[in-house]
């Protein structure tokens, strides 16, 4: 699609993209600058080039300490309850909207507007207003603390998002591409996981990508509904204490903040190619 | 290989519109049939009722012997070529052909299922692209790998939905003829769907003109033009179409906006009761009577040429004439069936390549009333309508086409005894 821009709006793209891509990564950079400062770097800006930037020795000790310091025992378990739900809610969320997406896309059955309609005004539900009443109905069922108790919520948040996205992908698919399938033989179990679900696959892995982001980035539901056994890193962070009472901890939520970006980086990386979508093209007529 | 029978077939959609009404049809074992008419009149829709894609409102359906009508589409044995091939984007061209075969589990060994693919790639050349998707594919090759997926497995017929009606003109002649050769010698019964004329007689064994999802007329392409049932067939069948002229009915005589033509025996008591029919006359009826080879009791008249139109081995002349106001809504509906322009107030004549007709001209002309159909305008019903010829004519098309099915076969066998024998 880009054939048909010229050069000149081509550069001039380019040169308006430069000041969106600065807005963007300086904050993450000077997040990754503070998380390389040592203790007294951190408060002392002759130690820093780039006017307080970037420290002149680089320090590894607040990952030592969110590693194998004392923040340790609340880090790593937080990471753990971190990938755990953010991907358990993220399979089943988009499994579940595959299935729910299918039908929308493909049946006319009655409540397909009321599906649809509901399902977007869940997303747009402030996430505050649901906390307290999950809040006391888990404390009641035991679902406090634990990490059903928090894929559950979880699924409300990605599952309309899911459920929009894929539709849209299922739609796109040539009805008659199924219809081939089950004349050639299939059953519609065949057709959908043989024929559909490998060309609705761009769309499967954007939705369970923005769908673990959702989750991974989470910080209201993680904050309110554990206590330990259960939390987030984004929940985590906010019970860091510095190395010694008066010191703050600002050093250490920065490592710990870098290395849970590090598998949305790797994610996006990795998956950049699949999300892009026209897979479909060249199965009718060109 | 089966045979497949229609039964009083009703379609209605959604709205209660019926897009298929009451069709009954009997299709034999191995016998080509085609489906044509205008767009929309429900061809596409008979034959996703018969694959199974569509449900059906009432009626039978019968393959072989046995009733369908509830059987999912992958029961009914059917292999189906859609009109936009619906391939598989993500196989290769192998494994979309392989794609039924991999489907009947356990039934086929991977060997099994090279060779079948292999066997059905070489007779369609598509041997050097089987590792291709099909997006990198021209449209002529898509279309063949359609065909090689629906002749790899043995599935008891096929059925196409206009599948050349994609192709650039050239590959369609090719395609066509390719297709009419792959069913002959596979003797497979097959539906074919197109609202292309030439597909139609050339390809079918019998063609089934529908209009509106109402079944006009069955027969061989040889009846549907000489003794077509209605008008409507009538206009639809020939390139270029047949002429339409009001003709009034004055005691044995029928006054054509040229000429008058004495009728006589049956068709004039069928004419007696009406006050103006329309009379139907091919463009090649008609001829220069200069040229002579007049024969007996032919109408002569003389008509002034507007245009013609020189294509080396004929000549079209147009002739305009004055159309009568009692048949001009009837016409005009007729038209409008056909998905023509608007009435045709013009006359074609398909005049031998040689005639030195001149535009402006008074040309005399002559045609034989014998070849002259004759319609009701109020029923569209064709009165000069031979049911003995068109019985013989039947009876000759269907003989032909069990000779061309043993031709197929005979030389099928020779040519595996040849091959046993080479190996
Ligand atoms: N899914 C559908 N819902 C309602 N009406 C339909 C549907 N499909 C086709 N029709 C109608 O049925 C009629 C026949 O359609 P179709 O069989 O596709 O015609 P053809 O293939 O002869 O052009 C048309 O009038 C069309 O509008
Ligand atoms: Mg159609």
């Amino acid at each position: 699609m880009d054939d048909n821009l010229s050069t000149k709006v081509k550069s001039w793209l380019g040169v308006a993209a430069i000041p969106i891509i600065l807005w963007t990564c300086v904050p993450l950079l000077f997040i990754l600058a503070e998380s390389l400062k040592s203790t007294t770097a951190l408060g002392d800006p002759t130690q820093n080039t780039f006017g307080n930037f970037w420290p002149k020795d680089i320090s590894w000790a607040n990952y030592q300490l969110i590693f194998t310091g004392g923040a340790k025992d609340l880090f790593l378990p937080a990471l753990w309850h971190s990938v755990v739900v953010c991907l358990a809610s993220t399979v089943i969320s988009v499994v579940l909207a595959m299935f729910c997406a299918y039908a929308i896309s493909r049946l006319d059955f009655p409540g397909k507007k009321v599906i649809l309609t509901t399902a977007l005004a869940v997303s747009f539900f402030p996430v505050i207003a649901m906390v307290t009443p999950i809040f006391n109905l888990w404390r009641q069922i035991g679902l406090f603390d634990t990490i059903p108790g928090l894929i559950i919520p979880y699924l409300a948040l990605t599952l309309p998002l899911s459920i929009w996205i894929l539709s849209a992908f299922f739609q796109q698919i040539p009805w008659e591409m199924e219809q081939a399938a089950q004349v050639d033989g299939a059953t519609h179990w065949q057709a959908f996981v043989k024929v559909v679900a490998p060309l609705a696959a761009p769309g499967v892995f954007t939705t369970a990508i923005i769908a673990f982001f959702t989750a991974w980035n989470d910080f209201v539901f993680s904050l309110n509904l554990t206590a330990q056994n259960a939390r987030t890193v984004p929940a985590a962070l906010a019970f860091f204490t510095g190395a010694s009472q008066f010191t703050q901890p600002t050093g250490a939520i920065c490592a710990a903040a870098v290395v849970v970006t590090i598998p949305v980086v790797i994610l996006v990386l990795v998956f950049q190619k699949r999300i892009v979508a026209g897979l479909t093209s060249g199965a009718v007529k060109g | 290989m089966s045979s497949i029978e229609l039964k009083n077939l009703v379609k209605k959609y959604g709205d209660g519109f019926p897009a298929v009404n009451d069709v009954s049809l009997d299709i034999a074992d191995g016998e080509f049939m085609i489906l044509v008419g205008p767009s929309g009149c429900g061809k596409s829709t008979l034959l996703r009722m018969i694959v199974g894609l569509e449900d059906i409102t009432s009626g039978d359906l019968l393959i072989g012997d046995k009733r369908v009508n509830d059987l999912a589409p992958r029961d009914r044995h059917l292999a189906m070529v859609f009109q936009n091939y619906a391939l598989y984007p993500h196989l290769t061209v192998f494994d979309n052909i392989a794609f039924p075969l991999r489907l009947s589990k356990g039934k086929h060994t991977e060997e099994e299922i090279k060779a079948k693919v292999h066997d059905a790639a070489g007779m369609l050349e598509l041997e050097e692209h089987l590792d291709r998707k099909p997006a990198n594919l021209s449209g002529g090759q898509r279309q063949r790998v359609a065909m090689g997926r629906a002749i790899v497995r043995d599935a008891d017929a096929f059925l196409f939905d206009e599948p050349l009606s994609n192709l650039d003109a050239k590959l369609r002649g090719q395609m066509r003829t390719e297709i009419a050769r792959m069913q002959r010698r596979l003797g497979v019964t097959t539906v074919y769907v197109t609202h292309d004329q030439t597909e139609a007689m050339t390809l079918g064994d019998r063609v089934a003109v529908l209009k509106k999802g109402i079944l006009q007329q069955c027969a061989s392409p040889r009846e549907l033009y000489d003794q077509p049932v209605n008008l409507f067939v009538a206009g639809f069948i020939g390139s270029p179409p047949m002429n339409f002229l009001p003709a009034r009915v004055e005691g044995s005589t029928l006054k054509l906006p040229f000429a008058d033509v004495p009728v006589t025996g049956e068709l004039a008591q069928r004419v007696s009761g009406l006050e103006v029919v329309i009379a139907g006359l091919r463009p090649e009826y008609i001829k220069d009577a200069t040229l002579g080879d007049q024969p007996q009791g032919a109408a002569t008249f003389s008509a002034v040429v507007d245009q013609t139109e020189w294509l080396g081995n004929e000549q079209y002349a147009y002739i305009p004439f004055e159309t009568d106001p009692s048949v001009h809504a009837q016409l005009e509906e007729l038209e409008r069936d056909l998905d023509g322009e608007g009435m045709r107030t013009q006359m074609i004549v398909n005049l031998d390549a040689r005639s030195r007709v001149l535009e402006g001209d008074d040309t005399p002309l002559f045609f034989s009333p014998a070849d002259m159909h004759v319609f009701d305008p109020n029923t569209g019903e064709n009165l000069t309508r031979d049911e003995a010829k068109a019985n013989q004519i039947a009876q000759d098309s269907e003989e032909q086409r069990k000779a061309a099915l043993k031709r197929a076969k005979a030389r099928e066998v020779r040519q595996a005894q040849d091959a046993s024998k080479a190996s």
